[in-house]
């Protein structure tokens, strides 16, 4: 028997790197939760002791994908972020260095109204005892690792759209060149693909709005792969972020909507004993659009994250460089799949919020 | 719980950042590029609508050019049948006048021949009679001198009436 015209087959090399994936995949679920059952929920205290003799995934991965209070660089090196503390008695503001020793340990540090400490990555007023005062409560509005990553992006989207506004500018009625010719076509797609089909003759006034939320989630996409200082935060993979993204397409679809959109909405052509019914249908209709839109883009992007830092966590549960190449070789497939999810994302994203805009703006009604 | 909690920080630093950038972006990015973007597609358009009515005026143009020149060349054609036809016609006329002028002159001539022979018959009768009536008076002056030669010229004359 010769078997070899199987080798043959176009894809069959993906579908055995698909399986092997999976494999690899369940095997480490199946450690993760054998870890958890071993360690309940981790030594608290002497997190920083335990880490050294039992290396546990979970925590390692939750921290990589959580916001932080100050930028993690390599080693015991950090980059101070400014905590920003709204107290009962005033403002306070302090370098985040000042809450964690040289070997990266929180330690409790005395502002001007309260002592302070971070208790992962959430900051608590100590008493003073050095217990948690849980009687006083404090706003956080700390430039973490998210809103630093956050603002080196949109300075990148800013730098980057100025600058070609400027070659347009330039460049009247030419060709397109360089970065302007790499970028109008993803504009073009956005108006064309985007805006028209679902809005209508009257989408140039949604442009902006979705122009700018498809390069705001794309870039920070983007930005959230490259595992170094630039990039490295989780920042459309944060539910705070996906939340005001999808806030916003709240405000801007219920703002716009016309009466046909209310209509469809409080006068529903149904039998008039099921309108209470259509009432709180339509309504939780509302809410549930945007809310999908958030939990999409936040799902979708931190699962990216836990599955390339599952795969590299594969290397210390096996306390083994043999494994790396594998892990190395599937995190390298699973970057470039992420590459094509963060473009989806953004478009999925930009998509939906101008199909709701497009349905509460649709003139004629059925 | 921790992953779906979203922070106050992160939420009022991200609504500002994306207004900011919203606002920004559409005064000094947006507007000015699809504004750009449009102007171009509007100039491809117009540049393209253009090219198809020059293409359109240029294919008019060759139509009327090759009508123009199918006449001519019909015209050409009528000019030189009807130059050929006249030559035809001038040569045959001249073929046929060529002939009956020759026929003419041969019936001149003919003609010319015979009242020519006739005269020259004529005239050579009237000499031979005068000659013979001459040649006789002198026979008869001469033969009436003698008898007998008279009688064997008649009789030779006589002879030769019969011959003749």
């Amino acid at each position: 028997m010769d078997f070899s015209h199987i080798l043959n087959y176009k894809n069959f090399g993906l579908k055995a790197l698909f399986a092997l994936f999976l494999a690899f995949l369940s095997f480490n679920a199946y450690s993760n939760q054998e870890n958890a059952t071993i360690e309940p929920a981790g030594a608290e205290a002497g997190h920083h002791a335990a880490a050294e003799e039992k290396f546990d995934p979970t925590v390692t991965i939750l921290e990589h994908i959580s916001d932080a209070h100050s930028w993690h660089l390599w080693g015991h090196t950090s980059l101070p972020l400014p905590v920003i503390l709204y107290t009962p008695q005033g403002l306070e503001i302090f370098s985040s260095a000042n809450l964690m020793d040289e070997h990266h340990a929180a330690k409790p540090y005395a502002g001007k109204y309260y002592t302070y400490a971070n208790e992962h990555e959430h900051i608590k007023v100590l008493k003073a005892d050095g217990t948690i005062d849980e009687s006083v409560s404090i706003l956080d509005f700390s430039i973490t690792k998210n809103v630093a990553a956050m603002f080196i992006s949109v300075i990148l989207i800013l730098v980057i759209f100025i600058s070609v506004a400027g070659s347009y500018k330039k460049r009247v009625g030419k060709a397109p060149k360089g970065l302007q010719s790499w970028l109008e076509p993803l504009i073009v797609f956005v108006r064309d693909d985007i805006a028209r089909p679902n809005i209508g003759y009257k989408y140039e006034k949604f442009m902006p709005l979705l122009l700018t939320i498809f390069f705001f989630i794309w870039f920070n996409n983007l930005l959230g792969l490259v595992p170094i200082f630039p990039g490295s935060a989780n920042v459309t993979g944060n539910i705070a972020v996906t939340m005001v993204l999808a806030f916003i397409v709240l405000v801007v679809v219920n703002i716009n909507g016309n009466k046909y959109y209310w209509a469809h909405i409080f006068k529903p052509d149904v039998p008039f004993w099921l309108l209470p019914i259509m009432w709180v249908v339509e309504i939780i209709g509302v809410f549930s659009k945007p809310f999908a839109l958030m939990v999409r883009l936040f799902a979708n992007i931190t699962a990216g994250h836990i599955i390339v830092l599952s795969l590299i966590s594969l290397i210390f549960i096996f306390k083994t460089l043999a494994i790396a190449p594998v892990s190395v070789a599937f995190v390298l497939f699973m970057d470039v799949l992420e590459l094509l999810v963060a473009f989806l994302q953004a478009f999925i994203f930009t998509m939906l919020t101008a199909l709701f805009i497009g349905t509460a703006v649709e003139e004629h009604h059925h | 719980m921790e992953l779906v909690t979203p922070s106050i920080g992160l939420v009022f630093w991200t609504l500002v950042s994306f207004l900011i950038l919203l606002v920004i972006l559409k005064k000094l990015a947006w507007k000015p590029m699809l504004g750009a973007i449009h102007e171009r597609e509007r100039s491809i358009e117009d540049a393209l609508n253009k090219a198809e009515l020059a293409k359109q005026e240029m294919a008019r143009l060759s139509n009327e050019n090759e009508a123009l020149l199918k006449q001519a060349k019909a015209e050409r054609d009528a000019i030189l049948k009807e130059a050929k036809e006249i030559k035809d016609q001038i040569v045959n006329e001249a073929k046929t006048q060529a002939q009956t002028e020759g026929a003419k002159l041969i019936e001149k001539a003919k003609l010319e021949i015979n009242n020519q022979k006739i005269a020259a018959l004529d005239e050579v009768k009237n000499q031979v009679a005068s000659l013979s009536l001459e040649i006789a008076e002198k026979i008869m002056r001469q033969q009436f001198n003698d008898k007998q030669k008279q009688e064997e010229l008649v009789g030779e004359l006589l002879k030769d009436v019969k011959l003749s």
